[in-house]
């Protein structure tokens, strides 16, 4: 149920400081201590990543593990964009990534509508089978699903990466579980007016389930982008590359040019981060709310 | 729930409610349907038929350089798996890898998030630290971890180097590879946890604290009788997600490791992808999916038994 109640932000404010003795208070800064010890161990991946980056080849060969450079240069980056297959696998990692969205918004919020809030028969069948699927990894089923597109000659297509990743039980029940949210007037007196189901699906409770939407879009967008070995399996044409499976071949080919290795980790890592820092709220809130229900 | 009896057609007796043969039920089981039918073509398609063909495909011995099922091989590939020493070891490391892996991202993700619920400023920042790592793609941070575990000059090596430690040989020395896989996974999935913890400590009511110092309660005790306590849904709801996630692991040691060296971090998955895609045993590689499956069932039924008895 907690999907109903998205607009509550985990930022509260902070404990009041009336029964403070002195040894809160000396807690406290020793937790800000810790807090900023840890924040930096996590920095460091990300900023050695860009540091090594801007470094020129030759002063990264002669001292690997020095912060300090002297000569600052996006060479690597104008060298992974022009010579590599960069663009291309942006444009396949993003049209990929925004079609399986828009889908699976799309059916999951029908079926997430059907199963909660329409009577027909079979729905206790339909939401076991549902119920089902979400205990099957996706691992589970790389042999007989390579085999199935295979045979249906869809790998190295765009299909062979959205057609599996747009029915996802998790998301029908993030949808079932905001539709049950929501007042039962709101159908009753559509149908008095005569509006059908679909109707009623589309014209009222699709406008008003914006949160639980937008949480299922952004998750399965970054998911899809970051799918990683299902890819791997059907996309062995360059052309048709994700960007994780394409940078995997990048370390093959650039080897020990690690200023473009890191390069092209930072540009595979910026999308990402710029929706992430775009939508945090509704990540964090998506998250805390789908976990705990 | 009552919205289609209400509007159902007058032509219906009164009194009889929700009638399955009545028009209005007729109706809404089109729409229902109608509706679900989108999905569930998909989803019958793509997910639940490829499961049932895989179970199909384990009993038979069946080849990717050959089309159609194979010749039947009964329980065959079952019996061989259960008796391989690889698929056992395999096995082995995806233990390995989970129990290395879930009490750090348990216990370090309730203390980063207690440590950030606790201060008044800047807690946008922290949360944008910890779960950053999260959204990237596993394949640029596998390029960035490698790169720092560089033997004698990479980063990790020349910082323990720089305090007299002598630094392993991190992915090249097999009983260090899988604790530097798991170090890499450590830091790139706490965001996920840290973030279901957040919002569990949003849910303890801020009066507790207040009282309880009042009555002279000082931080350790507000943190052994009020937070941990009332975190243990959390706890046990992030744990069980850790352990089947850390279960499926395969991304990272692939980048990583390719599951060496000599195959000392292989795990299940990777031993099943190395059977079905390299020696293109597709019926004994489903057999092998389906022994992983039974494992993957286990624990959420152990999960399930566990949140029913505390309900």
């Amino acid at each position: 149920m907690a999907t109903a109640t998205v607009p509550e932000a985990p930022i509260r404010t902070a404990p009041t400081a009336a029964p403070v003795d002195h040894r809160h208070r000396f807690f406290t800064a020793l937790c800000v201590v810790v807090l900023v010890v840890f924040a930096a161990l996590w920095l460091v991946p990300m900023l050695w990543a860009v540091d090594t980056s801007i470094r020129p080849e030759g002063e990264i060969t002669a001292a690997p593990a020095r912060w300090w450079t002297s000569h600052p240069t996006f060479d690597a980056y104008r060298q992974i964009w022009s010579a590599g297959r960069m663009p291309v696998w942006y444009l396949n990692s993003f049209i990929v990534a925004l079609l399986t969205a828009v889908l699976a918004v799309v059916a999951c919020s029908m079926a997430g509508f059907a199963v909660a809030r329409v009577r027909f028969r079979g729905r206790r069948i339909v939401t076991g089978l549902v119920l089902a699927g979400l205990m099957i990894p996706p691992q589970v089923l790389i042999m007989p699903q390579f085999q199935e597109f295979a045979g249906l000659h869809l790998l190295n297509t765009y299909w062979a990466l959205i057609l599996p990743s747009v029915p996802t039980p998790i998301a029908v029940f993030v949808f079932a579980s905001f539709f049950s949210g929501l007042p039962g007037e709101l159908a009753e007196s559509a149908r008095m007016d005569g509006a059908g189901w679909f109707r009623i699906y589309s014209r009222i409770f699709l406008p008003l389930c914006k949160p639980a939407a937008s949480a299922v879009f952004i998750f399965t967008f970054v998911w899809s982008w970051n799918n990683f070995l299902w890819p791997l399996l059907t996309m062995t044409s360059t052309d048709v590359m994700t960007i994780p499976v394409g940078l995997n071949v990048v370390q093959d080919s650039y080897g020990i040019r690690y200023a473009q290795v890191m390069a092209s980790a930072v540009l595979g890592a910026l999308p990402l981060f710029a929706v992430f820092l775009v939508f945090q709220r509704r990540i964090v809130e998506g998250i805390a709310n789908t976990g705990i229900k | 729930m009552t919205a289609g009896v209400a509007a159902a057609p007058a032509g219906t007796l009164p009194g009889v409610k929700d009638a399955p043969r009545s028009a209005g039920a007729v109706g809404q089981t089109r729409a229902g349907w109608g509706l679900l039918s989108p999905f569930l073509v998909l989803y019958l398609a793509f997910l639940i038929g490829p499961a049932l063909y895989g179970l199909v495909m384990s009993f038979f011995d069946g080849s990717s350089v050959r089309s159609g099922l194979g010749p039947f091989a009964g329980f065959g590939n079952y019996a061989e798996a259960l008796s391989s020493g690889d698929f056992w070891s395999s096995m082995g490391h995806t233990v390995l890898f989970t129990v290395l892996t879930t009490p750090p991202l348990v216990i370090v993700s309730m203390l980063l998030a207690m440590l950030t619920d606790r201060i008044r400023r800047g807690r946008w920042f922290f949360r944008l630290v910890f779960f950053a790592p999260y959204v990237m793609p596993v394949t640029c941070v596998g390029l960035v971890f490698v790169w720092m575990y560089t033997p004698q000059t990479g980063l990790f090596a020349s910082a323990l180097g720089s305090v007299g430690i002598t630094a392993p040989n991190w992915l090249a020395d097999p009983h260090w590879a899988m604790i530097s896989v798991a170090l890499m996974t450590v830091w790139w999935t706490i965001g996920f946890n840290f973030v279901l913890y957040l919002a569990g400590l949003q849910d303890i009511p801020r009066e507790l604290y207040e009282a309880s110092a009042v009555d002279g309660a000082g931080p350790g005790a507000q943190l052994a009788r009020i937070t941990i306590p009332l975190l243990s849904r959390t706890t046990l709801l992030v744990t069980m997600l850790q352990i089947l996630a850390s279960l499926k692991v395969f991304d990272q040691i692939y980048l990583m490791t390719a599951g060496g060296p000599n195959y000392a971090t292989r795990p299940v998955i990777e031993y099943i992808y190395d059977v079905g895609f390299t020696d293109f045993r597709t019926g004994y590689g489903a057999a092998a999916s389906m022994l992983y499956f039974v494992v993957i069932l286990a624990v959420s039924a152990v999960w399930f038994a566990i949140s029913r008895r505390r309900a």
